[in-house]
């Protein structure tokens, strides 16, 4: 068997990192943690540097159980991505809000691992273990502030829902495996692709658990009823982490086991997906609009992208899978730095996150406000911010292979989602009152996330081309 | 017996039946003849003998009434107890509350199906042999957790936690102890284990290196903790918890609760027989070889022998050591046990790089060392008892 | 029906009695031996079935060391009374999986075999085939697994540990 330990590196990388700060962390003084903040940046700053060399290359290791191809590539570099912006916008935030700062970053690196391997898996069995990897870092980090009720029931509630969920797939993998004989994708794709057809049935009743699963995860409609809890109690950084890397390491799976592997069965789980994809849309936008709190809306809001993200898999081929890609890697930033500017107005340990709080910010903080201006605008899918480019991209592969209903729902959807999007708006420049001048947690590297977070933003909207020909390069690597 | 069983699935009495279920029934039906032939005797015999070395150990007399020096005691109190009426409270649990001795019992038993009295004297020599009865005595905790629930008293609740948070703790030295020695034989059977060493204690695996030397009294300590034996006997602490979970318990059950106790006490030494003392090992003398039976039996009386010693052991420790307490019970395993027993398990490894000259040398040092020890010891003991003086006190390196 | 069918289906019919305990008694400790015995007889499956190694361990991971650590948190919070029945939620929970027992069931049943089953051989539970199996087809999951127990260990560490 060949075992090269190239396609490793990236992940071996980040767990070498993690596995540095978690011993450092026992023996280095109160007061120098931060120094576990600056090692874990450089360790990524590595993987991120290691990941930019090994593009192009295409090679599986351990019996083609792990592929390093440029679709793993890609997502990893989203993983580095926003991992390295989560610790930068946390370094204040832990220290104030008494987390332990070792744990917190070997955590987030622990998490990070599992993505990466999550995105270059081959072989169920090697993405059930990633995704088990990134998950119980995620509920650990989620309960991880623990003078916080709210935090504690939050990791609770993830950690049962996920529980449940981890169950729905490893019971679909083993159907599958009973069915095809293998858990390696090569191999199932290869049976599937057997001129001689009938299949078992069970192998349906496998991949339905499997979406059943991976809907969980990702918070697809039927399933997300965990989301906005967790997401309004996990302290603040974490939940920008969960909702851009941890959904992106799901739909990279997703998209390398369903699209791809077992696209023989496209025309099986079209319906299902399509609902789904419906119904997420929909009912996220419409229950975003009635939320109190920009915490809790913002959680909405990332179930209803999850909806048009499902566009991009229903719609499957080329250009619904670089789209799908792209609107991942635009939806990051605007998501993450949204969530980043909650993390700023948190004030003597007191989450200040509703509408209320944002008023007058216009006035008093003015580049938070226009940061977080141009975050909505970019998530509401305004022209010339990446939003709008993803949207854009993800409309069309819709159209393209023939969904046109779903492309004018999608379009509608996001109508409907500029309402909730633009009271933020108006509330920071058109109302007074709100939280008062500066708050203990803001911190120089805290303002780099955010202003990294904005030029990332304008950046996909403006220049969405090279992005864009990386995601399509990213897909055509799958084959 | 496995040659037996496989005849017979052949020959037609059990044709075409799975080869497991027919080694399951056979196992069990094997097990049911060792119990009432061997085990019973057995342990019945040695709580005669513990009451008696306690006794001499604490100058009193002991059972001497039933049968020569009182061995027949045993017998008396199994009928006494059969005769007693059996008291189930009337809060208890009453399912679980008469289910949980039989659990106890059984998940003690289930370990002789794999002991390996000789040669040729065992039930099943499976290829998991070793891992098995660690799975089988790990269930004995579900039956203390429940007899500790179902009697609906707080002494018995109490007692059953603190046995089961001690068998959980302990099961981690004693697994890594045991590891060692996978390593070193290359089998989890335990005949393989056994023919790994030779019937010289310079071919046993205790004196193989220094860290199985320290394994072996790893996996003694372990081993007592999880029988619930002094020093580590606070789940049934009579000065706290009146008698910990069996307090509730009457007649026959609280019998088998006892009976459980001491055949264990014998499960542990034959464990430590077979892992690190050389098991049936005999010396390759000439007579044995052209009478299988003599061979046989003398392996048998090694085997018992070996063992036998270490229950020895157990009760005299039981009847010197003071009972620690529930804090120092735990952080003498997860402080310094574990740390020590992953240590030992990867001195162990590195020991296997050495060749095998090295290792000779090795083993005669060890076996040096031991003996040297044993001596020692027998000589403090020997002044202890002849002066009687507190000198020792005052210089204990004599 | 050979002796292996009979056999199998008097441990299935076992195990579904246990299992269909575990969920009905309303006593927590009741399900919870229930589900020891569940665990118990899914191991003498894994041992009909030639893998003894696997049954064992089963017995030793599952009903040895994770239920013993449910009983203790059980017996911890020591639980007055019997669980309240809800009768809503076990309306729904009850519909919910009758429905799944109704996809399943229809398509578990009337499957043809696996195109290429995996032939069980005389070692193929066996210690030695297992260790060789682990150590060289599943290498990667097997490390990647030691790393989810790290993983598991810190964040039980840190959501335990008591606050300085």
């Amino acid at each position: 068997m060949d075992a090269s330990l190239i396609p490793l590196l990236p992940g071996a990388q980040v767990l070498l990192t993690a596995l540095v700060v978690m011993l450092l962390d026992l023996f280095i003084d109160e007061h120098e943690r931060g120094l576990l903040a600056w090692i874990s940046l450089l360790g990524l700053a590595l993987c991120g540097a290691e990941a930019i060399l090994l593009w192009g290359s295409s090679e599986g290791t351990f019996g083609d159980t792990l592929l390093l191809d440029n679709f793993a590539l890609f997502f990893t570099q989203i993983f580095i991505a926003v991992a390295a912006l989560t610790v930068l916008s946390s370094m204040r935030y832990v220290r104030e809000t008494g987390i332990h700062e070792g744990e917190f970053y070997s955590l987030i690196l622990f998490a990070t691992t599992g993505m990466i391997v999550m995105a270059a898996a081959n072989d169920l069995m090697v993405f059930f273990l990633g995704l088990e990897t990134m998950s119980v870092a995620v509920y650990v980090l989620t309960g991880m502030w623990r003078s916080s009720a709210r935090s504690s029931e939050a990791a609770m509630k993830y950690f049962l829902m996920g529980a449940f969920a981890t169950g729905f797939l490893l019971y679909g993998i083993a159907l599958i495996y009973g069915a095809t004989g293998s858990t390696n994708l090569n191999q199932i794709s290869a049976y599937l692709l057997e001129p001689q057809g009938q299949w078992p049935p069970y192998l349906f009743v496998g991949g339905l658990l499997l979406l059943v699963g991976f809907g969980f995860k990702v918070g697809a409609v039927p399933f997300h009823f965990w989301i906005p809890d967790v997401y309004e109690g996990a302290p603040t950084p974490v939940t920008g982490f969960m909702a851009v890397a941890v959904k992106a390491a799901a739909f990279a799976a997703w998209a390398r086991i369903l699209m791809h592997e077992l696209s023989p069965l496209d025309s099986d789980w079209a319906l299902p997906l399509r609902v789904l994809a419906i119904a997420t849309m929909t009912i996220g936008n419409l229950l975003a609009i009635s939320q109190p709190s920009v915490k809790r809306m913002l959680a909405y809001s990332s179930i209803a992208h999850a909806g048009y993200l499902l566009i991009g898999i229903v719609a499957g081929e080329e250009w619904g899978s670089t789209s799908l890609l792209f609107y991942l890697a635009t939806y990051a930033p605007a998501t993450f730095g949204a969530f980043a500017v909650i993390t700023l107005l948190t004030e003597q340990d007191k989450p200040k996150e509703d509408y209320g709080h944002f008023a007058g910010l216009g006035f008093k903080r003015p580049f938070v406000a226009m940061a977080m201006s141009l975050f909505m605008l970019s998530l509401a899918g305004f022209p010339p911010l990446a939003g709008f480019t993803g949207k854009f991209h993800i409309f069309r592969s819709a159209i393209i292979a023939g969904h046109t209903d779903l492309a004018i729902i999608g379009v509608l959807n996001s109508l409907l989602s500029v309402i909730y999007y633009l009271r933020v708006i108006v509330m920071m420049y058109m109302n007074e009152g709100g939280v008062k001048g500066k708050s203990f947690i803001e911190s120089p590297y805290l303002y780099t996330a955010v202003g990294l977070a904005a030029a990332a933003t304008i950046y996909l909207g403006v220049l969405p081309m090279r992005t864009l020909e990386w995601s399509r390069s990213a897909f055509s690597s799958l084959f | 017996m496995q040659a037996y069983l496989d005849q017979l699935i052949q020959g037609g009495a059990f044709a075409g039946m799975p080869r497991e279920v027919v080694y399951a029934i056979g196992m069990l039906l094997a097990a049911f003849i060792v119990l009432s032939a061997f085990v019973a005797p057995l342990a019945g015999v040695t709580s005669w003998l513990e009451r008696r070395v306690w006794a001499r150990m604490q100058s009193r007399v002991g059972p001497n009434r039933v049968g020569p020096q009182g061995i027949l005691q045993w017998l008396a109190d199994g009928i006494k107890n059969l005769l007693k009426e059996d008291i189930i409270p009337t809060a208890a649990d009453k399912k679980l509350f008469s289910l949980a001795p039989y659990i106890v019992f059984m998940g003690f038993l289930c370990a002789f199906v794999v002991i390996p009295f000789g040669g040729h004297l065992i039930v099943a020599d499976l290829n998991i042999g070793i891992l098995y009865i660690l799975a089988v005595t790990s269930l004995v905790v579900v039956g203390i957790l429940m007899a500790g629930w179902a009697s609906n008293n707080k002494w018995s609740l109490l007692g059953g936690m603190r046995s089961a948070a001690q068998i959980i703790s302990y099961e981690i030295p004693a697994g890594v102890s045991v590891l060692m020695i996978v390593f070193l034989a290359g089998t989890l059977s335990m005949q393989g284990i056994i023919k790994g060493q030779g019937w010289a204690p310079w071919d046993w695996y205790l004196f193989h290196n220094p860290f199985t030397f320290a394994g072996f009294f790893l996996y003694f300590t372990a081993a007592l903790a999880e029988g619930n034996r002094t020093p580590f006997d606070i789940p049934e602490a009579e000065s706290e918890l009146v008698a910990g979970y069996v307090t509730e318990y009457s007649g026959m059950r609280f019998l088998f609760f006892f009976f459980a106790e001491w055949g264990n006490l014998y499960v542990i030494g034959a464990v430590a027989t077979t892992l690190f003392l050389g098991g049936w090992q005999v010396p390759p003398l000439a007579i044995f070889e052209n009478s299988p039976m003599l061979l046989a039996v003398a392996q048998f009386v090694t085997f018992f022998l070996k063992a036998y010693l270490w229950v020895f052991v157990a009760m005299w420790i039981r009847a010197t050591l003071p009972r620690v307490r529930v804090d120092q019970l735990m952080s003498l395993c997860w402080k310094y046990m574990v740390p020590l027993s992953f240590i030992c398990l990867l001195g162990t490894v590195a020991f296997m790089f050495v060749p095998a000259d090295g290792q000779r040398i090795t083993s005669a040092a060890m076996f040096g060392l031991g003996v040297a020890i044993t001596i020692i010891f027998f000589l403090r003991v020997g002044f202890q008892i002849r002066q009687a003086k507190p000198e020792l006190y005052f210089k204990p390196h004599i | 029906m050979n002796g292996a069918q009979v056999g199998f289906f008097i441990l299935a019919g076992l195990l579904i009695v246990s299992s269909l305990w575990v969920v009905f008694q309303r006593n927590v400790v009741h399900s919870a031996m229930a589900l020891v015995a569940a665990l118990f007889l899914v191991a003498i499956l894994f041992l009909t079935l030639n893998a003894p190694m696997v049954g064992v361990l089963q017995i030793l991971v599952y009903a040895g060391a994770i239920m013993v650590l449910f009983l203790f948190v059980i017996m911890f919070l020591n639980p007055i009374g019997l669980e309240q029945r809800r009768r809503l939620w076990w309306g729904f929970g009850a519909l919910a999986g009758l429905l799944l027992a109704g996809a399943l069931v229809p398509v578990l049943t009337n499957g043809d075999a696996p195109r290429d089953p995996v032939v069980a051989t005389e070692l193929f539970g066996g210690p030695e085939e297992l260790a060789r199996s682990l150590f060289t087809d599943f290498v990667l999951p097997f490390e990647i697994a030691s790393i989810l127990l790290l993983v598991a260990i810190v964040g039980a560490v840190v959501l335990a540990k008591r606050e300085p």
